[in-house]
């Protein structure tokens, strides 16, 4: 009996290592990240790492929700242009040295030279002077309207009111980095030897195509509320392979799911599988320099008419997605606009799509021939191939399929080398925005189709200058209005992004802008 | 025989110069670019970048630079990855794949060898139909569909090895080396048989049989010496084949060697990274032939280094 307590005593300590042990999370995240370094990349994959890394002036809840980040308050002036942040006091690096509002301007700076030469920079452009510094024209950095009044105030002007500005703020592209790391070690401070960071995490070690390992930020402002101490971020470039190692309990969250299995993802792990609408559309773009599409409106309607979205989503790509009848996914302060015809039954829009073809001049005795240009992948060949089958039946269309790897598609779509071609759009930020912009007859490249229309540019044009949230989400959506009624584009789904997310995982909300920061999510 | 590698070497420099002028304008020959994104970049922008990896002068004077760089052992950045240069991306995947290969290689020996051997000895017999048709199943099975199938096999199902991955220790290596090593297996025990067949009938055995020479004696002295010199010639093409396997079996194990930077470097255009990579497997190659010749004078004496 005497030795029961002893007994007791030893099991304590056996398992007392597992009590204190740390808790460690392994996500998959796609692709290898091609940098850490906030202003040289632009994917998704190192953006979830980076938003783990670092905070911005405002940052996202568990929600994807708009809250205040390092900034604990701001105020904007009554013309909309000037934004003054004021700084949390206790805002510190991962070293315990002042994060100031010194270092928001020397990264913004650092973003916007040349020299820099990121891809994403233009997303901080609507900043006064970015534009020309960024583009070599001014070459005084302190020309860019970023200033800090004191170590705890940061002012911002803009060139025009820009109502979306906050909500920019919090991509990785606005956030701060330390300024004497990266003068001291330049392109290597984004090592874990010399990183600092703000974030929840800091960078402890990477080894490239095997893992990027985060611990705990024990200076982070919430350091108390994070829960789990270290993240792996695995790259899954291969989607089968992830699923294989999220059934072999090897990873808790896959960054996707394999398409042609979701269906039977969702049968066997009902309860892990998230399946949310993201805020992106996937569509056809008309080449509007094609002779056959140039100044035929009805004819580019006709296409649009005769697809049956309903099949092409529940029979064909059958990842939950939703029929888009309209450009702008569902984003915040937008009613979202569709077709007018989309109220129709099938059989009258398939009669309409008929009377438009035949009065565009083309019939059965002289029927229309097609290509479809897309990026070699399973569910993008399959949606073509239905494509082309409606085509055929309602219209009596020819069309050719042509499918190119990724960065020969990129090419071809560039140099528009093709008369339709697949396409997909992810926004940059929760607003409508972000997808009209796209339309806009300055924007070069981006505008896939080429459209041109005066009166679409005048709505954008008052839009962005407008300070009264009210009219310029008139003016928004009147231009997607007009642009519904050109149809330059085909919209065919808005997307949707799939998760296996274990069921130790607590903490994890679905949201429509898919960012899932580690520091909200717990291990049961 | 120094001076036979000496020469061998210097002989290598134009097969070298060769790889990397053909690479490094194939690569350039492919559409798209590096920084080619689905978000297309304004005009302004694509010039910095440009301008920051020098892709805004003439190719031949990228050429120039590319080449008196190599010279110096510096491959550049990565395009991609951009926190790394090529030679450090290929020093930290380099010993991941060795051990990768070089396990492999050992059991495909180990295994293939003696299995030729047992079926050149028991020839039409049972025991060599049985041999032949897991070899026969073995090359013809290519590992793009045998290495999922152990995966799922061992690890989802049995959860006796991890899926993929390179941070468990030996266990992570088992699958991938397998999966590496079956059609090598194969091929060494066809080629073993095929050679050992060959040996037995020729008359210097026939008079070691005549002589009453113990069969054991017999085959260890006489027939193993000389029925073990076409594998040793097939080593140089096997190595080839095995860094070529591992480019596919690292990509589905998601192992972090140089193999898998091949194949995405190519599909990144990451014109850097895929050019050092093809340097350093077009060296490997080389030398591995070197060495294969050399390693075949000291086992045959007919050869001569002159």
């Amino acid at each position: 009996m005497r030795k029961l307590p002893r007994l007791f005593l030893a099991l304590c300590l056996t398992y007392a290592p597992f009590s204190i042990a740390e808790t460690v999370l392994k996500r998959g995240n796609g692709t290898e990240p091609e940098t850490l370094d906030i202003h040289q990349s632009s994917g998704v994959s190192e953006a979830n790492i980076q938003r783990d890394m670092f905070e911005g002036l405002v940052t996202e809840d568990a929600f994807g929700k708009l809250q205040p980040g390092v900034a604990e308050k701001w105020g904007i002036s009554d013309d909309g242009k000037r934004y003054t942040f004021h700084l949390r006091k206790d805002s510190q690096w991962s070293d315990g040295t002042a994060l100031t509002a010194e270092d928001f301007v020397y990264a913004y700076r650092r973003a916007l030279a040349p020299e820099t030469a990121s891809d994403y920079a233009f997303i901080l452009w609507p900043i006064a002077g970015a534009e020309a510094f960024n583009k070599g024209e001014q070459k005084d950095p302190s020309s860019v309207g970023v200033k800090a009044l004191d170590p705890q105030t940061l002012e911002i002007n803009l060139k025009t009111p820009t109502s979306y500005f906050l909500g920019m703020l919090m991509h990785p592209m606005a956030f701060p980095i330390p300024k004497q790391a990266v003068e001291k070690a330049s392109k290597d401070w984004i090592k874990p030897e010399n990183i600092r960071c703000n974030g929840a995490y800091c960078l402890s070690e990477w080894t490239p195509q095997a893992h990027v390992k985060l611990v705990k930020n024990p200076h982070y402002r919430r350091a108390a509320e994070v829960k789990i101490d270290s993240v792996y971020y695995i790259p899954t470039e291969d989607q089968n392979s992830e699923l294989k190692r999220y059934r072999a309990g090897e990873i808790d969250i896959t960054y996707d799911v394999p398409s042609d299995q979701i269906k039977t993802v969702a049968q066997d792990f009902a309860a892990e599988f998230r399946n949310t609408p993201y805020i992106g559309t996937y569509y056809y773009a008309l080449n509007l320099e094609n002779p056959a599409f140039k100044e035929n409106p009805k004819l580019r309607r006709a296409l649009s008419l005769a697809l049956d979205r309903d099949i092409l989503t529940e029979k064909i790509t059958q990842a939950g997605e939703i029929p888009a009848w309209g450009w702008v996914p569902p984003v915040d302060n937008y009613t979202q606009q569709n077709m007018e015809e989309k109220s129709l039954d099938k059989a009258a829009r398939t009669k309409l799509a008929q009377e438009l073809y035949a009065e565009s001049g083309y019939g059965a005795d002289k029927p229309l021939e097609l290509e479809i240009l897309y990026n070699t992948s399973d569910n993008n060949k399959k949606l073509a191939i239905a494509v082309a089958a409606m085509w055929k039946q309602v219209l009596g269309v020819k069309t050719n399929l042509r499918n190119e790897e990724w960065k020969v598609y990129l090419s071809s779509r560039k140099q528009k080398q093709f008369q339709v071609v697949r396409s997909s759009w992810i926004g940059d930020y929760n607003d409508a925005h972000t997808f009209l912009s796209l339309f806009k007859s300055d924007v070069g490249e981006m505008n896939t189709s080429g459209y041109k229309n005066p009166e679409f540019d005048r709505l954008m044009a008052e839009a962005e200058t407008q300070t009264d949230v009210k009219k310029r989400q008139e003016a928004m959506e009147q231009a997607e209005r007009i642009l519904l009624a050109d149809t330059p584009i085909i919209p065919i789904y808005y997307n949707t992004t799939q998760h296996l997310v274990s069921p130790k995982i607590t903490g994890w909300e679905d949201n429509v802008m898919d960012v899932h920061p580690t520091q909200y999510l717990g291990l049961k | 025989m120094l001076q036979y590698v000496f020469k061998r070497l210097l002989g290598a420099l134009p097969t070298l110069l060769v790889i990397i002028t053909l690479a490094f304008f194939l690569i350039r020959l492919a559409p798209g670019g590096p920084f080619d994104t689905e978000r297309p970049i304004p005009p302004e922008i694509a010039a910095n970048i440009e301008r920051a990896y020098h892709l805004d002068q003439p190719l031949p004077v990228q050429y120039g630079y590319y080449l008196l760089n190599v010279l110096q052992g510096d491959f550049g950045p990565s395009f991609k990855y951009k926190d790394h240069s090529v030679s450090a991306l290929i020093a930290e995947g380099f010993p991941v794949s060795l051990q990768l290969g070089v396990f492999a290689m050992l059991l495909a020996l180990l295994i293939g060898l003696p299995a030729g051997i047992l079926a050149a000895l028991h020839q039409n017999r049972p025991m060599d139909h049985a041999v032949m048709a897991v070899a026969m199943t073995g090359i013809t099975v290519p590992n793009f569909v045998m290495a999922p199938l152990l995966a799922l096999v061992f690890g989802v199902f049995l959860h006796w090895l991890p899926v993929a991955g390179w941070d468990t220790g030996w266990k992570s290596a088992v699958l991938p080396v397998i999966a590496l090593a079956l059609p090598q297996i194969a091929y060494a025990a066809r080629l073993m048989r095929a050679s050992m067949l060959e040996t037995l009938s020729s008359p210097h055995i026939r008079t070691a049989f005549a002589k009453g020479l113990p069969m054991r004696l017999i085959l260890w002295r006489h027939v193993l010496k000389g029925a073990l010199l076409p594998v040793l010639s097939w080593l140089g093409p096997a190595t080839a084949a095995i860094i070529t396997g591992s480019v596919v079996i690292e990509q589905i194990f998601g192992i972090p060697g140089i193999g898998r930077h091949f194949v995405q470097g190519a599909l990144n255009r990451d014109y850097t990274l895929v050019m050092g990579v093809v340097v350093f497997y077009g060296a490997l190659i080389i030398l591995m032939n070197l060495l294969v010749d050399v390693i075949y004078g000291l086992m045959d004496p007919r050869v001569r280094y002159d």
